[in-house]
């Protein structure tokens, strides 16, 4: 790893990470899954973009018009680059992976799938990547397979491929679980898509924030990640999509910014990426998103991903030595840094608050994964994910904290 | 939060009163609360005056749902229907003894959410 990553130092540049919870008590942000905190550079861009560049984007002929669409293009083109699109005009930007999805859902999807055309799914994806193509499959009559997840917390490969022999139009498929940590071999599984002719769409948004992503290396066709759990604000996220797909789909949301030109009965729609982002977007968000891709590039993705892998053997090493603690999904090194686990005897709510007393934010519940939850027989597990920011000490402190919460369920 | 799980509350959750399952049961309802997975069933037996003679509670949940439930129990003993119906959010917290911000409210508020819509329907259930 590079000599000058020290999580330590990197601590410092985010606010949050410096405040008290309560007096005496100092935060230890467990919960970046959910969403990280942010530096102060992204904070900076935020408030200097709307405190001196303030100014709606695209046909404004003043300055600040200017400096607003410029800042809101660049952005577009630093995250182009972290995620090595071919075309900036491929990335579109959304409000979060969520609404990436439902674009590709409700503009791919409805021209392409007919009834009794198939889709496939995992059980490991998010309610993000399950819901708008169940909505879809309820409207048009599609069918939905389901990859299952094996005993070790991996993808059945093998029904994969027999689930691509009935030719379904797409899969959907998350790079990485939001509750198991796994890590899915998107390039392998976009291969064997694309041999059987079906579209690949990918939920990123666990981890465009923690490893290196090369959408052309992964050869993925759409590709879906959130600003807000990569050091960036809420209310931006980004759609990446294959050229020739997007060019030849029908737009999402009509309105202004997304048209060429508008009759009283009809309209032309505009190029892209515009095509796809109507109305006034959320410019100081993107400009904000564009700013954490500086950010993270400047700390370097590999020593990212490098520390969170030290990080996440160290915390499950540690947890597996607290009596009655089960970890759910694979070893360490096929996963990111996420630890889902259960504590006998006591409701993952109660763990989470009671951690909480000593600064310790957890996340407990299902994790917008309930299909996962049921498939290991679990209603919640609790959660403690790790980024650049966390340290060996916060996982010390973790384990400190269970064993205050046996004490008290004992 | 060593307030939150008071003494009592963690006696009631794991020494729980009224345990298990009426059957046959006057009424029964059983409900959930889905972002926490906490679950409830109530079954009751009542006289002809519509008193609460026997009673008992089941499910799985977070210390506070199953705490509260028991102590909810515990308190509808020989009550009518008519007084359970006056049963309130302040009620059940006084039971506790506890303040709780809005996310472990839905929690502490479940078994009454349980046994008001088991004994008058869905529309005498107002969630404040």
């Amino acid at each position: 790893m590079d000599k000058k990553f020290d999580p330590n130092l990197i601590r410092k540049e985010f606010p949050a990470l410096c405040r008290e919870v309560k007096e005496g008590v100092p935060l230890v942000y467990l919960d970046t899954t959910a969403t990280s905190q942010k530096p102060k550079y992204v904070l900076d861009s935020l408030s200097h973009y709307y405190s001196y560049s303030n100014a709606n984007v695209h046909r404004g002929i003043h300055t600040l018009a200017e400096e607003a669409t410029a800042a809101y293009e660049n952005a577009r083109v630093s995250i182009s680059n972290f995620i090595n699109s071919p075309r900036s005009e491929q990335v579109i930007y959304t409000r979060n992976t969520t609404e990436a999805i439902n674009l590709v859902a409700n503009t791919w999807g409805r021209e392409n799938f007919c009834r009794g055309d198939r889709v496939v799914m995992t059980e490991m994806e998010h309610h993000s990547n399950l819901v708008p193509w169940q909505m879809l499959a309820e409207s048009i009559g599609m069918e939905i397979d389901i990859v299952p997840v094996d005993d070790r917390g991996l993808l059945d490969l093998m029904v994969y491929e027999k689930l691509l022999k009935k030719n379904p139009k797409a899969v959907c498929v998350t790079h990485m679980s939001n509750v198991l940590g796994t890590l899915n071999p998107i390039r392998s599984m976009a291969d064997l898509a694309h041999e059987h002719g079906a579209v690949i769409i990918v939920d990123g948004a666990q981890s465009a924030p923690h490893m290196p992503i090369d959408v052309q290396e992964l050869d993925v066709d759409f590709f879906a990640f959130s600003a807000h759990k990569m050091c960036g604000p809420t209310g931006i996220g980004v759609l990446y999509g294959r050229y020739e797909l997007l060019s030849t789909m029908p737009p999402f949301l009509g309105g202004g910014d997304m048209i060429k030109r508008v009759e009283l009965r009809r309209f032309d729609t505009n190029d892209l990426p515009y095509k796809f982002e109507a109305g006034t977007p959320a410019i100081g968000e993107a400009v904000g998103m564009g700013a954490a891709v500086e950010y993270l590039n400047e700390i370097g993705m590999e020593n990212i991903w490098d520390h969170e892998q030290e990080i996440v053997a160290y915390a499950m090493d540690k947890l597996e030595e607290v009596p009655g603690v089960t970890i759910y999904g694979p070893e360490a090194d096929k996963r990111g840094g996420v630890t889902a686990f259960t504590l006998d005897g006591v409701h993952p709510h109660d763990v989470s608050q009671i951690l909480d007393a000593d600064g310790i934010a957890v996340r407990a519940g299902h994790h917008c994964a309930m299909p996962l939850h049921t498939r290991y027989n679990l209603v919640a597990t609790a959660r403690a994910s790790y980024y650049l920011y966390n340290t060996r000490k916060d996982i010390d402190k973790l384990i400190e904290g269970l064993y205050k919460v046996k004490k008290m369920f004992g | 939060m060593e307030d939150m799980y008071r003494e009592v509350i963690l006696d009631h959750y794991k020494n729980p009163r009224f345990r298990g399952e009426l059957d046959p049961a006057d009424i029964s309802y059983e409900d959930d609360n889905p972002l926490c997975g906490d679950n409830i069933r109530i079954d009751l037996r009542v006289d002809d005056s519509d008193r609460i003679v026997e009673c008992a509670f089941s499910g799985q949940g977070c210390a506070i749902s199953q705490a509260s439930a028991s102590m909810l129990m515990e308190d509808i003993q020989g009550k009518t229907l008519e007084e359970i119906k006056k049963y309130s959010r302040d009620d059940i917290l006084d039971m506790l003894g506890i303040e709780l911000g809005p996310v472990r409210l839905k929690c502490a508020m479940l078994s009454l959410k349980v046994l008001k819509v088991g004994a008058y329907g869905v529309k005498e259930w107002v969630e404040d």
